[in-house]
């Protein structure tokens, strides 16, 4: 799986169409001084954050394999977009047809993705449409130990994407952390309650939108204000 | 004496059943508009022997038993619940959550270099390993994973085999405290203790080290480093095989191990379940050998793989992983005595600025680095500060790095705006991915082999809540 990391800088161009890098935000500023005392001219800068580019063929390595194997067992569509980047293969699938995806990667015999290692989800609030995502880490023990990652996305406004338990019994307490975590209703999950939050707990906590909390500290007649208030770089 | 305590003395069944029929349900102290829930048991008066056997005989009460919300051993605090009928589990359940402590959502306030202070406190009895595996993440992100320092990468790999005796001897310590052979725990310790000392003075602490650092490692091995480790080995070595008399042939542990905590290897796919307990079920995954990360291909070492899918084949397999780490710790203190050299990436723009030097007082800065910073260079200072208080910028997109910790695969998710702050941070936590087969592997079981169950599945609570 070796692979040229790709960064949106050198993105190989596709016959026809280049692939856009995808836009999530924007940064604005350099120095973290959002009110006053900026004198330098850098608070004006705004900077998109751009993400990786949808891949173009040849993926290299055995993602070529992997991608034919998908195109083969998934119908078309299903499948939005593939990512290449940093030696890493990612499919991004729309909600509708995740089950079905992660069905057809665990039982076709040319792709056999036995493990769901790892759900974690992503917030981006400045994605519209798009704010929450959910990735999903499987291993194939048949197939090598190939790795992929198959990434969800769902508005804040509809946070409910359908839960793949029935076909990865692992995915049980992920599911419920990134429940608990980012607020995702993942559907079809058999208990889908919090996990490491307190039942009563208000809020999902690695949300973007919801503080850090924390006390500001006094040392020495100073004041350090809590983590998320101190000016910081960006 | 009141009427109701004739529910427990009258001699005919029959009376028995229809007076509690009558009874059952009403809670004579319950305050009004109160529902109770089940059966209610009135005793006023007689002999409580007499009350408990009443109750106890009846085949169809079940028992729900809260074990916990406690601490057993060093494990952290989890809760058990566990559904009895007699001495028999019908359904048990794990409650987590209590050593939650947000290391993901705080590591998203500080620099990538300062996310190593944060994960190290994930799983205590395995920092190395989170510590490697978050620094794997962001040199993916950055794309230098080709450029870290040989002798960094050998560090790494000495630090983390070391930890993974150390985990082990914790995980079989406290597994054999919690069946009651305290002999064990002591011998587990002390070795322990040894390896904790080498970690001490190589990193200066004995746990949560924040040692291993995007780009390398945080300072170079101190002089007599190598043969201090060269002088605990042969002691580690021999506590290890104390244990293995101790453990492997015993009859009392074997009763209480063989069979238990059965997870066979379809289980463990639907589960996710990695590392030893899916070796013990005889698949011989190991990321070491499957994807060396950190020149693990360079050492010769075997992965032990058994098929009894119990809790004693996970115990022996730990045992022959602490002498496999072994070995290759020797491999790597040849390799680091005979090839000094950078630990650290060469790039000035990731690179931490100062070696450390540790002083006669256990801390300190580089004396050279400080002359130069504060003596002749502005730029060297104007640099470090920057380097220090801004970090460096990670280019956007996302990653996913794992290593083969003691519990099994331990993975970072690490997703970056472009900032000098992490986005977000995932990790895959072994402890928090394999506590989920407690149902599977205790219900139908004893009591008393749900202790044992849980010690083989080693988890750390401070890992799965993180």
């Amino acid at each position: 799986m070796t692979e040229t990391p790709q960064s949106p800088e050198n993105l190989p161009a596709g016959p026809g169409a280049t692939p856009e890098p995808v836009q999530r935000g924007e940064r604005t500023g350099m120095f973290g001084a959002r009110d006053t005392g900026d004198t330098s001219g850098y608070g004006g800068l705004r900077t998109p954050i751009l993400f990786p580019a949808a891949a173009v063929r040849p993926y290299g390595g055995d993602f070529d394999v992997i991608a034919d194997a998908v195109e083969a067992a998934i119908p078309d569509g299903h499948v939005e977009r593939i990512v290449v980047d940093r030696g890493e293969l990612t499919f991004v699938v729309a909600r509708e047809n995740l089950a079905a995806v992660a069905r057809a990667l665990r039982d076709d015999p040319a792709l056999r993705f036995e493990l769901c290692l790892s759900v974690s989800g992503v917030h981006f609030p400045a994605d519209a449409g798009k704010e929450l995502h959910v990735v999903y880490h499987l291993m194939s023990l048949t197939n090598d130990g190939r790795r992929i990652r198959v990434e969800v996305t769902a508005p804040d406004a509809d946070p409910h994407i359908p839960s793949v338990v029935d076909t990865y019994p692992a995915a049980d307490w992920h599911e419920r952390e990134t429940w608990d975590m980012f607020g995702v209703i993942f559907d079809g999950h058999p208990a889908l309650t919090r996990i490491l939050m307190p039942d009563d707990w208000p809020g999902h906590p690695q949300r973007k939108d919801y503080p850090l909390g924390g006390i500001p500290v006094e040392y020495k007649g100073g004041t350090v204000p809590p983590p998320d208030q101190r000016r910081s770089y960006n | 004496m009141a009427t109701d305590s004739t529910i427990f003395t009258a001699a005919d069944p029959d009376e028995v059943e229809q007076i509690d029929d009558l009874d059952e349900t009403v809670d004579v102290y319950a305050a009004a508009g109160e529902e109770s829930e089940g059966r209610v048991f009135n005793a006023v008066g007689g002999d409580w022997d007499d009350i408990v056997g009443e109750v106890g005989s009846r085949p169809e009460e079940r028992i729900v038993v809260n074990m916990g919300p406690q601490h057993p051993s060093t494990h952290g605090v989890l809760r058990l619940i566990l559904e009895l009928e007699g001495e028999t589990v019908t359904e048990a359940r794990a409650g987590i959550g209590y050593l939650h402590t947000g290391i993901e959502k705080n590591m998203e306030f500080r620099t990538w270099t300062q996310g190593v202070t944060f994960c190290t406190r994930m799983d205590y009895v395995m920092p190395l390993f989170t510590e490697t595996a978050y620094c794997l993440a962001v040199e993916k992100l950055l794309g230098i994973t080709d450029q870290i320092p040989a002798r960094a990468s050998a560090i790494r790999v000495l630090m983390m085999e070391l930890n993974r005796v150390t985990s082990h001897l914790v995980c079989m310590g406290t597994g054999g405290m919690e069946m009651g052979a305290t002999t064990v725990m002591t011998v587990g310790f002390r070795e322990r203790e040894r390896i904790l000392s080498i970690f001490e003075m190589i990193s200066g602490l004995r746990m949560n080290h924040a040692y291993i650092r995007p780009g390398g490692v945080a300072q170079d091995l101190p002089a007599g480093a190598i043969q201090a480790i060269r002088d605990i080995l042969p002691e580690v070595r021999q506590g290890i095989h104390e244990l293995e008399l101790l453990m492997v042939e015993n009859p009392i542990l074997k009763g209480r191990t063989v069979g238990v905590g059965y997870l066979d290897l379809t289980g463990c796919m639907a589960l996710g379940i990695t590392g030893p307990m899916l070796r013990a079920a005889g698949y011989p995954l190991d990321l070491r050998k499957s994807e060396p990360y950190c020149g693990y291909e360079k050492y010769d070492f075997d992965s032990p793989v058994r098929t009894g899918a119990d809790a004693y084949d996970r115990l022996w397999l730990r045992l022959q992983e602490c002498y496999e780490s072994l070995k290759i710790v020797e491999q790597v203190i040849d390799e680091l005595q005979n090839n000094p050299g950078p630990v650290m990436v060469e790039d000035k723009k990731i690179a931490w600025p100062a070696q450390l030097a540790v002083g006669p007082d256990g801390m300190g800065n580089s004396l050279a680095h400080i002359k130069e910073i504060m003596g002749t260079s502005m730029e060297s200072l104007i640099h470090h500060f920057k380097l220090v208080t801004e970090g460096f910028r990670v280019p956007a997109g996302q990653v996913y790095a794992s290593v083969e910790s003691p519990k099994g695969e331990l993975g970072c998710h690490a997703v970056s705006d472009g900032s000098t702050r992490p986005y977000r941070v995932h990790f895959r936590e072994p402890s928090f991915n394999n506590l989920q087969a407690v149902a599977a592997m205790c219900e139908g079981a004893q009591v008393a082999d749900v202790i044992v169950a849980v010690a083989s599945i080693d988890p750390v609570m401070g890992g799965v809540d993180r």
